[in-house]
């Protein structure tokens, strides 16, 4: 996936000379994971470089920037790391289409590697997207794939107002079930591995259905679409799984349409449960498919601690406990 | 000597409270002329002491005197006068108005009139400020329209951003005034990024970044001079010292630097203090910092010392903090005065003149608001519609805010 989303950006970059590339460790040494290696050395300092370690400072910055015309992706170096841009992003990139009455827009991305699953303890961990899409002025993307995550980013760059882009970084060398002990399955042995060269894009707002299925829908994105999978196919329930792509603005239709058919839904993610984003999901389902539902909807996610080091496994909403919420949905 | 044992905790303390003396007898005012202008290509490091001294043109004479004056006609000095005297004026009315119940907020520049005006005058077509909300100068002095103005203020039908924003949170690209939030301190990082995109794509335009001493304490206030002084970004880092932030006095967010342009020093940055109530040296600063931008010399950071007359906003009551006759005893005077004594020193101006300008730009602003007015006020005659406030939240309107307009009956 780091790859493809290094392509994403290298594509961009010759498209449109607008796009700029920068953040922590991004330029000449091309990003801790990685996702930015060769876009200095093909693209020259004006367009890839490194940052002082200042998150609102990038971000800020980028501001600025798509103010003058230009369009940046930035890279803060970990989602547990944006705190100190979340005023730049809330009060300012959010806002200054509709401030400004569209005399200043704001077309940047942010992106940020997000989500457990790596021992990286409380500061290399969080899932922090609802902070992100309760903010009007927003969009919010987690991919799941590599193929995804290459088409939603150049939509993302392409698109004109800002986006918050969350790779999960448990994906990034393959498609992570949350099954720890066993071996990783490399993303060259997966469909969704394959990543068509040149530009594509994959339209924001729109869901995929990952396993169709009769008897539940699960709501996933991220590292849990794999998670989900796996609970499926080990409970033998034969549960539909939404991998929701875009978190905002949202695919309702495909939720709805999917409820309204299995009349079950349990919903799921890595992040905290109390105000995360599963509880507007939840209150979506009930209030467009309330009189569909044959019983209560479930949500599983991240205990509401701190995200642990030596408990990461006890805290990671693995496929054991979602198998249980499919189980105990499919019996009530 | 340090005695040890008990530590202290330091709180620091204004000189005077109200009820007591103004006494300023601690600020040391260079006199005019006497501060050195350097080559704009100048080593930083030789410059330092100019970050604790202040550059004055205009003497009590009314003579512009020494290095940095020169640079304007008489005929130009007339127009910022006259910027000024408008401000001052378009000011008064709206407090009324505001006292009037036609808005629900607002903020005046009252002593701090030349900042702005003159400052717009260094730059060129295309240059981008990022203001904050004491600096309507700017759209003044380049001929913004004050109907469109007083239209924000009222938030009326005629509003360009539709109601959306506090008054006097104006936004215009054309005049190169960047939207202002009303956060504090997030513009200033911004500006540099602005510039730097300038940079990026080999343009000639600068940015100029706007902060106040108080919040020059956000940590955007040093995010942004860490990335002007790394990418040498072709901006002017302006930091308006009018005393006060609401009811803190500037020493709360000083603290030891002695200075604010003295932030500017740790970071290489070329750091100047001007007197910000003398039209001339504003302008003659601003000047030279544009100029320094625009050879591709970097950042300049520049402190205006200048002191705020009226209340923070209208919100605002500083005879709870202050003593009333503070501003009177302020050392740099009043600029509307000082550039009118100068313009009479130069034989273009006289009081006669003055009290006749200052009619008519009292018509001028009665007739802008009398027009302004048929388009209505915040709670009365044409306002932005309900449906306004759903669009533009997006470039295209997402499937959510279109079902909750529609549950909104508009």
């Amino acid at each position: 996936m780091i790859e493809a989303i290094r392509d994403a950006m290298d594509v961009s970059m010759a498209r449109d000379e607008r796009v700029i590339v920068y953040g922590e460790d991004v330029g000449f040494f091309g990003g801790v994971f990685r996702c930015t290696q060769g876009l200095q050395a093909k693209y020259g300092k004006n367009r890839c470089f490194d940052a002082p370690i200042s998150e609102s400072g990038i971000v800020g910055s980028a501001i600025g920037m798509a103010a003058y015309g230009l369009k940046p992706c930035v890279e803060v170096q970990f989602a547990d790391y944006v705190y100190p841009a979340y005023d730049q992003i809330v009060s300012e990139a959010a806002r200054l289409r509709y401030r400004s009455n569209g005399d200043f827009t704001c077309p940047i991305v942010v992106r940020m590697p997000t989500g457990g699953g790596i021992f990286g303890g409380q500061t290399h961990s969080q899932s922090p997207e609802a902070l992100f899409t309760h903010v009007s002025g927003l969009k919010v993307i987690v991919p799941s794939n590599p193929h995804d995550a290459k088409g939603l980013l150049i939509a993302a760059i392409e698109d004109p107002d800002p986006v918050i882009f969350l790779e999960p970084k448990r994906l990034y060398n393959g498609p992570f079930d949350g099954h720890h002990d066993r071996p990783v399955t490399p993303w060259s042995k997966h469909r969704l591995g394959e990543v068509a060269d040149g530009h594509y894009t994959i339209p924001l707002g729109k869901a995929a259905i990952r396993r169709p299925g009769a008897a539940v829908t699960v709501l996933a994105y991220g590292t849990m679409v794999y998670v989900a999978q796996a609970a499926a196919e080990e409970t033998g329930i034969d549960a539909e799984i939404i991998d929701l792509r875009t978190l905002l603005p949202l695919d309702l239709d495909a939720i709805v349409a999917s409820v309204k058919k299995t009349g079950r839904c349990v919903v799921v993610h890595e992040a905290t449960l109390t105000s995360g984003f599963g509880a507007e999901l939840v209150a979506l389902v009930q209030e467009n498919c309330f009189y569909h539902l044959e019983a209560p909807v479930a949500r599983v996610a991240g205990w509401d601690t701190p995200y642990p080091h030596a408990q990461e496994w006890d805290y990671f909403p693995g496929p054991a406990r979602v198998g249980r919420a499919l189980v105990e949905t499919m019996e009530a | 000597m340090a005695d040890a044992g008990m530590l202290r905790f330091h709180v620091p303390e204004p000189e005077v409270r109200p009820g007591g003396t103004p006494d300023f007898s601690n600020v040391t005012i260079p006199k005019a002329g006497s501060v050195p202008r350097p080559q704009i290509d100048v080593d930083p490091r030789s410059i330092r002491d100019m970050a604790f001294s202040i550059i004055r043109v205009l003497n009590r004479a009314g003579e512009a005197v020494g290095p940095w004056a020169g640079l304007l006609t008489d005929e130009e000095l007339l127009e910022g006068l006259r910027h000024m005297m408008t401000l001052r004026t378009f000011d008064a009315r709206m407090q009324m108005a505001q006292r009037q119940g036609k808005t629900s907020f607002y903020m005046q520049h009252l002593g701090e009139e030349a900042v702005s005006c003159a400052f717009r005058k260094a730059l060129k077509p295309g240059d981008m400020n990022f203001p904050t909300y004491r600096q309507a100068g700017l759209l003044i002095a380049d001929g913004y329209p004050m109907v469109t103005m007083m239209n924000q203020i009222y938030s009326n039908e005629a509003d360009p951003l539709k109601g959306r924003q506090l008054p006097i949170m104006y936004s215009s690209k054309e005049h190169g005034f960047f939207s202002i939030s009303g956060n504090l301190a997030t513009q200033y990082i911004q500006a540099v990024g602005w510039a730097m995109a300038s940079a990026i794509s080999n343009d000639s335009k600068i940015a100029a970044a706007w902060i106040g001493d108080g919040s020059t304490a956000e940590s955007d206030f040093h995010s942004a001079l860490v990335f002007a002084s790394t990418y040498k970004a072709p901006v002017i880092l302006n930091v308006v010292n009018n005393q006060w932030a609401i009811s803190t006095f500037q020493g709360i967010a000083r603290g030891g630097s002695g200075t604010f342009a003295a932030r500017g020093l740790g970071f290489g940055i070329p750091s100047l203090r001007v007197d910000g109530n003398d039209y001339l040296a504003v302008h003659a600063v601003a000047k030279w910092a544009a100029e320094r931008a625009r050879a591709n010399l970097g950042p300049t950071l520049v402190e205006y010392v200048t002191y705020r007359a009226g209340a923070h906003s209208s919100s605002d009551d500083p005879s709870a903090y202050r003593p009333k006759a503070e501003s009177d005893a302020w050392p740099l005077g009043d600029p509307v005065i000082r550039l009118k004594n100068h313009l009479i020193h130069q034989g273009v101006w006289s009081e006669d003149r003055h009290t006749q300008a200052e009619a008519e730009i009292l018509e001028t602003v009665i007739a802008a608001q009398k027009e302004a007015e048929s388009h209505g006020t915040l709670h009365a005659g044409g306002k932005p519609s309900t449906r306004d406030m759903f669009e533009g939240v997006y470039a295209e309107m997402p499937p959510h805010l279109r079902r909750q307009r529609q549950q909104a009956g508009v």
